[in-house]
């Protein structure tokens, strides 16, 4: 069996850097555009929508509920080749945005839209990844 | 309401029978074009010499400059030439920009040709490609949004994306999986009538949708497009291009496009597709309703875009298109025919052609020219194309007469 090619981590850039530092320190970190009273994911330099010049950088709790996920039986792709019960999800996040991630530390058959979820931060290499598992505790 | 005034038609269609493992000699893009585009021309009995204009969403050989190197390469040169990016909505967007060429006077014949064979010579010293091939309609780039907030969650390929949507649909609306397999079902009954098709002479059962293997949960293998090798093409021009033109004429009287966002985790409601924008605005500016539609050709990666297109292109109730396709017949003999050539689920997706299949379809119905596959008096057809994960679609009503 040929080897598994490593998976793709994400570079930050000057942009993100921000989002990626936050993640690397336990904590996660978006914009914000005032003018519009609106929370952006994923980074920019103008707002979305207004195209406003006023993002800054919030601290956020990141617990979200569970928008959407699948079971991929099959491997998504050669990287995720032993990857068994991958999740891909969907979550968003209680100031609203909605996240790419993975759903880790769970049975697939638990797994419910709208179940309430937790940050994992996961470090890998130079990046820390943002995971997700089901909340222990009540928000 | 402004729009397109019907004034241009497609005179002539062409599409290469699917081929799991191709028997045609391996061709570029640019070779594939030029086969195509004799073909069109010979079916619409229209010279090249006619021809002035070409629509492209891009060839192989070339990152750029892609509609001067093949209006050089078929020695015809262009009052207008366009190039077209939108996914699997492509083929549907280049037939509404052709026509509306056409109807500003811009030019009186378009080849609208999208070739759809993997096959092609190889140098000597492969390339190295730029990014592995399993990014598909990613962009692993650095900068680009995918590869930073998506791929490296394995948020890659369709699988995963679109079983994501219908996830979210059975949690709004509840899932019948036996719905979603009658469109795989009924679409393969009209394979079997159609000889081009990947599947001709190998009908299917629900049960057999159903034991197919899991992908991602909830789709399974039969609800997916199957990669062919093949391609496609329409010729459109005006009014005097088809009184001279050997089919009859197939107006394009209607269109609508809407592009929403590239990736569904930042789709604003991910449960009403673009289509229905799109589709709103197609069926206004033709004048015409949804029960006047004789054929529907809709686009169909998966079992579950068919489902959510009959929903939000107004054909069945938001919510209910399960129960709706249960009550159905979507064959070429039943009360609503859909996908009559097979679709890309039975047919065979050709890569970008797989759009153009939807446009031949429908524009074969009103030649009526689909033989056993045939649909009485078909005169109204409703078109689709769907880009990315249903985050950019085109709705076109084709019409004879």
């Amino acid at each position: 069996m040929s080897a598994t090619p490593p998976k793709p981590l994400p570079e930050p850039t000057p942009v993100s850097r921000p989002y990626w530092d936050g993640l690397a320190e336990g904590v996660v970190r978006i914009q914000y555009s005032p003018s519009a009273d609106q929370w952006v994911f994923y980074p920019r330099t103008l707002a979305p929508g207004t195209l406003a010049d006023d993002l800054e950088w919030r601290e956020i709790s990141g617990a979200g509920t569970l928008y959407t996920y699948t079971a991929a039986e099959r491997p998504v792709a050669p990287p995720w080749a032993d990857a068994v019960h991958h999740l891909p999800a969907v979550v968003e996040w209680d100031e609203g945005p909605r996240v790419s991630t993975e759903l880790i530390d769970v049975d697939p058959a638990e797994v419910r839209i709208g179940m309430r979820v937790e940050p994992v931060f996961c470090p890998e290499g130079d990046i820390t990844m943002l995971r997700y598992r089901p909340m222990k505790e009540a928000p | 309401m402004s729009g397109l005034r019907g004034r241009a038609a497609i005179l002539g269609i062409a599409e290469l029978p699917a081929e799991r493992k191709q028997t045609r000699p391996a061709l570029f893009t640019l070779d594939q074009w030029a086969m195509l585009s004799k073909m069109v021309l010979d079916d619409a009995g229209v010279p090249a010499s006619a021809v002035n204009g070409l629509v492209t969403h891009g060839i192989a050989e070339s990152d750029m400059f892609a509609p001067a190197t093949l209006a050089e390469y078929l020695g015809i040169a262009l009052d207008y030439g366009e190039r077209v990016d939108l996914g699997g909505a492509t083929a549907a967007g280049m037939v509404w920009r052709a026509a509306a060429a056409v109807e500003l006077g811009l030019c009186d014949a378009v080849l609208v040709v999208v070739p759809g064979s993997q096959i092609m010579p190889t140098p000597r010293q492969p390339r190295t490609p730029a990014s592995p091939p399993w990014v598909g309609a990613s962009s692993d780039k650095y900068g680009s949004p995918q590869a930073e907030f998506e791929i490296p969650y394995g948020n890659v390929g369709q699988n995963g994306p679109y079983a994501q949507i219908a996830q979210r649909y059975a949690h709004e609306y509840g899932y019948d999986p036996r719905a979603t397999a009658k469109i795989a079902v009924d679409q393969r009954t009209n394979a079997c009538a159609h000889p081009g098709a990947i599947f001709h002479g190998r009908p299917i059962t629900v049960d057999d949708v159903l034991a197919s293997p899991m992908i991602a949960d909830p789709i399974r293998m039969l609800d997916v497009v199957m990669r062919v090798q093949g391609g496609a093409a329409v010729l459109i021009g005006g009014v005097d291009l088809t009184r001279r033109a050997r089919n009859r004429p197939v107006w394009i009287t209607g269109l609508g496009e809407h592009i929403a966002f590239k990736t569904p985790t930042y789709a604003d409601n991910l449960l009403q597709t673009p289509i229905k924008r799109a589709a709103d605005r197609a069926f206004e500016m033709a004048g015409v309703s949804r029960a006047d539609i004789d054929i529907a050709s809709i686009y169909d990666c998966y079992t579950i875009t068919v489902l959510m297109t009959l929903e939000d292109a107004g054909f069945a109730p938001k919510g209910e298109g399960m129960r709706w396709v249960l009550e159905h017949d979507l064959t070429h003999a039943g009360d609503f025919p859909l996908n009559t050539a097979g679709g890309q689920l039975s047919f065979g997706q050709a890569g970008m052609a797989g759009g153009m299949h939807h446009v031949v379809d429908a524009a074969r119905q009103i030649m009526g020219r689909a033989e056993n596959a045939q649909v009485p008096r078909c005169d109204i057809g409703f078109v689709t194309g769907n880009g990315g994960i249903m985050s950019e679609q085109v709705a076109l009503i084709l019409r004879g007469e």
